[in-house]
């Protein structure tokens, strides 16, 4: 029980920084829009494949910075200090939620700027929502972790793509397929499978840093 | 006498393969035709590249119990040792697909699967080599090891089955499936070609692992 108050605790930490210094979330909106300007300057408006393409290049990449910043920014004393009051696990899971929530957040804010400079090639945006945000919870989730092993590692963003990206490519591979269904109505077979497939990722990397985290902390 | 059987074995049992492998008998298929000696190779390095892989991850586990730096030499090794049967079995797949898919590289579900957990592990490598301290170097090492092999591996081994592919047995059993195989080409595979191969992959890993050894011994006798 007083492991879920901890987790509450670290969250609103985590919450009430960001709510103060304001600095990643309009940060991460400003480089969506530097980024969505760009390539609507560079090429007009895209085809419903390259459409859909973009969106995922760029919530991995929104992803990177957003969640890679998350261990970067707490000191090795602090770190300490949240090691001895609270234990790994309520640290790495009150993370894990701070970034899935951002993440959410930051999807969302996409799909919108998407819709702004590049029209609505989406038959159906709620389901696309819906696939953006599993993909979403999905990239959060293994970038946290990822960023905890760089920073533990004292190394920049540049390690965590080299580790990160071959990792997310199965699930990349499978959002894009799954988020085809949004732009017609063709029905897609192995729906649920795939769905399924994303669901069990994430409980899979959840796990995965449970156990794995301590051992990452100890010194 | 005693411990040198297997090595033994392994060049026995490769000699068989190559041997058995060129001259026996195989089907006749269109666009295969002989090309399906490849078999041999090409899968064989599949299977022994998962067995590293596999055991690495088994040594990084170990580690993370022990604290035994032993272990994490183990690891490492196994690792590299994998790392070669996966770029030994890409450029094998690469040369057969050039005969029957008409260009080396496809983009089969396969294919992307083979580079990426090729990618991963050398990411492994680049990893352990950003950090100078040895304990430090070897724990997270392991940790990236452990979470990188339990989100790659299953997505390999099931992603394929939902997806099309050139590979034989696409869209069901991607894996072997032992009753596609002709009686006389299954009698040189699976009791030759797949130990042969992992058992010539054991040995090189057993002495780079010895050189390791004998290298950190001097180090420390300094």
């Amino acid at each position: 029980m007083s492991t879920y108050k901890h987790i509450i605790a670290l969250f609103k930490k985590d919450l009430l920084l960001e709510v103060r210094q304001q600095y990643s979330f309009y940060g991460i909106v400003l480089y969506v829009v530097a980024t969505i300007f760009v390539l609507y300057l560079a090429m007009g408006t895209p085809e419903d494949m390259v459409w859909n393409g973009l969106f995922w290049m760029i919530q991995l990449f929104v992803c990177v910075n957003a969640v890679a910043k998350s261990f970067l920014q707490e000191s090795r004393g602090r770190m300490l200090y949240f090691y001895a009051i609270a234990g790994p696990k309520a640290f790495i899971l009150s993370k894990l939620l701070f970034n899935a929530l951002l993440m959410l957040l930051m999807s969302s804010t996409s799909i919108l700027l998407f819709f702004l400079f590049f029209d609505n090639p989406l038959q159906s945006p709620w389901k696309f929502a819906g696939i953006a945000s599993l993909g979403g919870l999905g990239l959060s989730l293994i970038f946290t972790f990822l960023s905890a092993i760089a920073a533990r590692a004292q190394q920049n963003a540049a390690l965590m793509a080299i580790m990160g990206f071959p990792l997310i490519i199965p699930q990349i591979l499978l959002l894009m397929k799954l988020s085809n269904i949004a732009f017609s109505d063709v029905i897609q077979a192995g729906l649920t499978q795939m769905i399924l497939l994303l669901v069990g990722f994430d409980v899979l990397v959840v796990a995965l840093a449970i156990i794995l985290f301590p051992f990452l902390w100890k010194d | 006498m005693r411990q040198s059987w297997w090595k033994i074995l392994s060049v026995l049992l490769l000699s068989y393969t190559l041997i058995a492998g060129f001259l026996g008998g195989v089907p006749v298929k269109p666009i295969l035709n002989e090309t399906i000696r490849n078999l041999y190779f090409h899968v064989a390095m599949w299977f022994a590249m998962m067995i590293f892989f596999i055991v690495s991850l088994v040594y990084s586990i170990k580690y993370l119990r022990t604290n035994n730096l032993k272990d994490d030499w183990y690891a490492v090794e196994f690792a590299n040792s994998g790392i070669l049967f996966g770029i030994l079995g890409i450029v094998t797949g690469a040369v057969w697909a050039n005969y029957t898919w008409g260009k080396p590289w496809s983009n089969d579900i396969k294919q992307i699967g083979a580079a990426i957990s090729i990618l991963i592990y050398l990411a492994y490598l680049v990893l352990r080599n950003s950090l100078t301290d040895l304990d430090k170097r070897a724990r997270i090492g392991a940790v990236y090891n452990i979470f990188a092999f339990f989100l790659l591996i299953p997505a390999i081994w099931i992603i394929p089955r939902l997806v099309e592919s050139l590979h034989p047995g696409g869209m069901g059993n991607p894996a072997f499936n032992t009753k596609d195989v002709d009686s006389r080409m299954r009698m040189i595979f699976w009791p030759a070609a797949v130990p042969g191969w992992t058992l010539l992959g054991l040995w090189i890993t057993t002495l780079r692992i010895r050189t390791r050894i004998l290298e950190e011994k001097q180090l420390t006798n300094e």
